[in-house]
């Protein structure tokens, strides 16, 4: 007596496994036994992230928390929901604004997106965070994976000013307020900031008159924002780095970071 | 302000308010945190059995459900951008206790000989497809359904337009930079928002390269690197959580310090008499005028600095030579830099609380204040 499961599986197995189209997409069977479930990770590039097995430990959740993925998986939902917010919204003073207005008020989903991109942004923070605290409570750092949690700790450091760059592009007070007082830091930097140490004594002196390199103008700040002041050319620079640079610094530390966990083995005497 | 917070609230609740705002001394919330935390991981053998856990976490959910009767803590806690607070919270909570109670156990299996939970478990060798691959896309649907409610249920937050000519008060970094923000009061911005950050990556980068202990790589153990778990956790959450959590809820117009259940007032008046170093040293001790010219004035503070980036590391290996053994002079002296900048934060932050000290060394005339 064969269940209607079984009958499902033997019609997928005659007309579906061996078709022609599955088979030049999939090159293997279902993954019921071990070459196959083998074959499913080592011929799939997205699975390939994968090695084909794992130690019981390494797929516990207890274990891994799942953090490393759901970083990644944060990282996948801001992109999709920031491409559509993207086709919304202009980086300009005159724009900006309106446009999240009309985000909520005029554009399908718009809000709906908006949220799922704020609060995704939020959440990756968090599980960054999560993700060096359960490597560093299992000492999962140590050789040969320094390298691998250095590049870690520069993908944590991006995580960072990818939600901080994003928190100006709504441009309400909220925003400006923020990067404002975010920004400000900067002006103290030493030797590259006006107001920060030892920056005063880069110059010269002529006689009367003083010329000073690193002043208001020229200062780290003034290059980060496009002016002295959160302004449109601050707006624009947060934007391009928001929806550009960082995204693809970041996206190519990925792909180091990544393979190199994969390349590096563990050390643990287990 | 106490007529509005008095309206709702029963007496006995504002009487544990009340109560808890008298905990809310700078100095004495930033000391109970310490000892919370250290006492925490003295007692971790307790704390962390499920029931004893569990019982927190119902605690401190029925706290904070009180705590929203208070009008102040619910206009903060109410911002749409402070949720995340929540979530570092309990989420971060429940990954300690997570780390801890697995710590605990493999800690009692290795006193016991039997080696940590982990190398029994790394015995059998499991198929990616399907043991880990399913568990992954399960966990990504939770999340993503979680994120959905999230998303769907609160709205992210749009103020009024930008508008440079007119700034809130308080004006707040988001809500994961409020630890740095909450330094600045400590430190000058150089300090602060450069050096101090800066020094948490490097710090953070060369922890594998400072790390000698052979032990513990791969499973959860307090007891096998006693030193290296309590410094991360003491930075991550008594460093940096619980300074996001003063600069959320306690910092208020002006950047004053409030009580956690004190109404905010924007004419709070506190008295500003921090006073140098070298004024202490000069006026205060020799009973003579400070010095103008800086190097004259403010040598007592770079001999402050000296002493203690040059004796205090010097010191640690007169007391513990195996650990500057391990490490060799490089490793060691990289390692003791970033701990004792580390540690200059604790210190600036009960020099400012016990005698008003504003700065070690100040030299304003190049913005370089220490």
């Amino acid at each position: 007596m064969s269940t209607l499961g079984d009958r499902v599986r033997q019609v997928l197995d005659e007309h579906v496994y061996k078709n022609v189209i599955w088979k030049s997409v999939f090159r293997h069977g279902f993954p019921d036994t071990d070459r196959n479930r083998t074959l499913v990770v080592l011929s799939n590039i997205f699975l390939h992230l994968h090695p084909a097995k794992l130690k019981g430990h390494a797929v516990r959740m207890r274990y891994t928390w799942c953090m490393g993925g759901l970083s990644f998986f944060m990282f996948l939902i801001l992109t999709i929901s920031g491409v559509f917010l993207m086709f919304y919204y202009r980086p300009t003073p005159e724009y900006a604004y309106n446009d999240i207005i009309s985000l909520r008020e005029d554009v399908p989903l718009g809000m709906f997106m908006r949220n799922v991109h704020r609060w995704g942004a939020h959440a990756m923070v968090l599980i960054v965070w999560l993700h060096m605290l359960r490597v560093f409570m299992t000492g999962s750092y140590k050789a040969p994976r320094e390298f691998n949690w250095g590049v870690g700790v520069i993908l944590l450091k991006l995580t960072l000013l990818l939600s901080f760059t994003g928190y100006l592009l709504p441009w309400d007070q909220l925003a400006i307020w923020a990067i404002t007082v975010g920004t400000n830091m900067a002006r103290a930097t030493p030797g590259m900031g006006h107001e920060g140490p030892l920056t005063s004594m880069i110059g010269l002196d002529a006689g009367y008159d003083r010329f000073q390199v690193v002043h208001s103008k020229s200062d780290i700040r003034f290059l980060l924002l496009g002016g002295s002041i959160v302004g449109p050319p601050a707006l624009l620079r947060f934007y391009v780095l928001h929806c550009v640079f960082l995204p693809l610094v970041a996206g190519f530390l990925m792909a180091v970071h990544f393979w190199r966990i994969r390349k590096d083995g563990f050390s643990a005497p287990l | 302000m106490p007529v509005f917070t008095l309206a709702a609230v029963p007496a006995p609740i504002q009487l544990f308010f009340d109560f808890i705002n008298l905990l809310c001394e700078p100095w004495l919330f930033f000391t109970l945190s310490m000892v919370a935390f250290f006492g925490a991981l003295y007692f971790r053998r307790i704390l962390v059995k499920p029931a004893v856990a569990l019982g927190i976490l119902i605690a401190s959910v029925v706290l904070i459900l009180v705590s929203f009767l208070n009008p102040q803590f619910a206009s903060e806690a109410g911002k749409p951008d402070n949720a995340p607070i929540f979530m570092l919270l309990y989420i971060t909570g429940f990954c300690i206790w997570l780390a801890m109670w697995q710590a605990v156990k493999n800690d009692e299996r290795i006193a016991r000989g039997e080696g940590p939970e982990e190398a029994e478990v790394a015995k059998t060798r499991l198929h990616v497809w399907p043991y880990l691959i399913y568990i992954e896309g399960i966990v990504a649907a939770f999340v993503l359904a979680a994120l959905f409610i999230w998303a769907l249920s609160l709205e992210a937050p749009l103020e009024q337009a930008a508008n440079p000519a007119k700034s809130p008060n308080p004006a707040k970094a988001p809500w994961y930079f409020l630890g740095l923000q909450e330094m600045l009061v400590y430190y000058d911005p150089w300090i602060a928002g450069v050096v101090l950050p800066g020094m948490i990556l490097s710090g953070l980068i060369v922890i594998p390269y400072c790390d000698p202990n052979p032990k513990g790589v791969g499973y959860y153990t307090f007891n096998d690197r006693k030193l290296a778990v309590t410094m991360f956790l003491y930075g991550f959450l008594i460093l940096w959580c619980v300074l996001i959590f003063v600069g959320t809820f306690m910092r208020g117009p002006n950047w004053n310090f409030f009580a956690l259940y004190e109404q905010w007032d924007f004419h709070k008046l506190l008295s500003l008499n921090n006073v140098n170093l070298s004024d202490y040293f000069w006026q205060n001790f020799l009973g003579k005028a400070t010095p103008a010219s800086w190097w004259q004035r403010e040598w007592p503070g770079f001999l402050v600095i000296l002493v203690y980036f040059a004796l205090v590391p010097g010191l640690i290996v007169k007391l513990f030579p195996k650990l500057y053994r391990d490490l060799g002079f490089i490793r060691y002296s990289v390692l003791i830099g970033h701990f004792l900048l580390m540690l200059s934060l604790p210190i600036k932050m009960y020099l400012r609380w016990a005698f008003n000290l504003k700065y070690i060394v100040s030299i304003p005339e190049y913005f370089f204040n220490i």
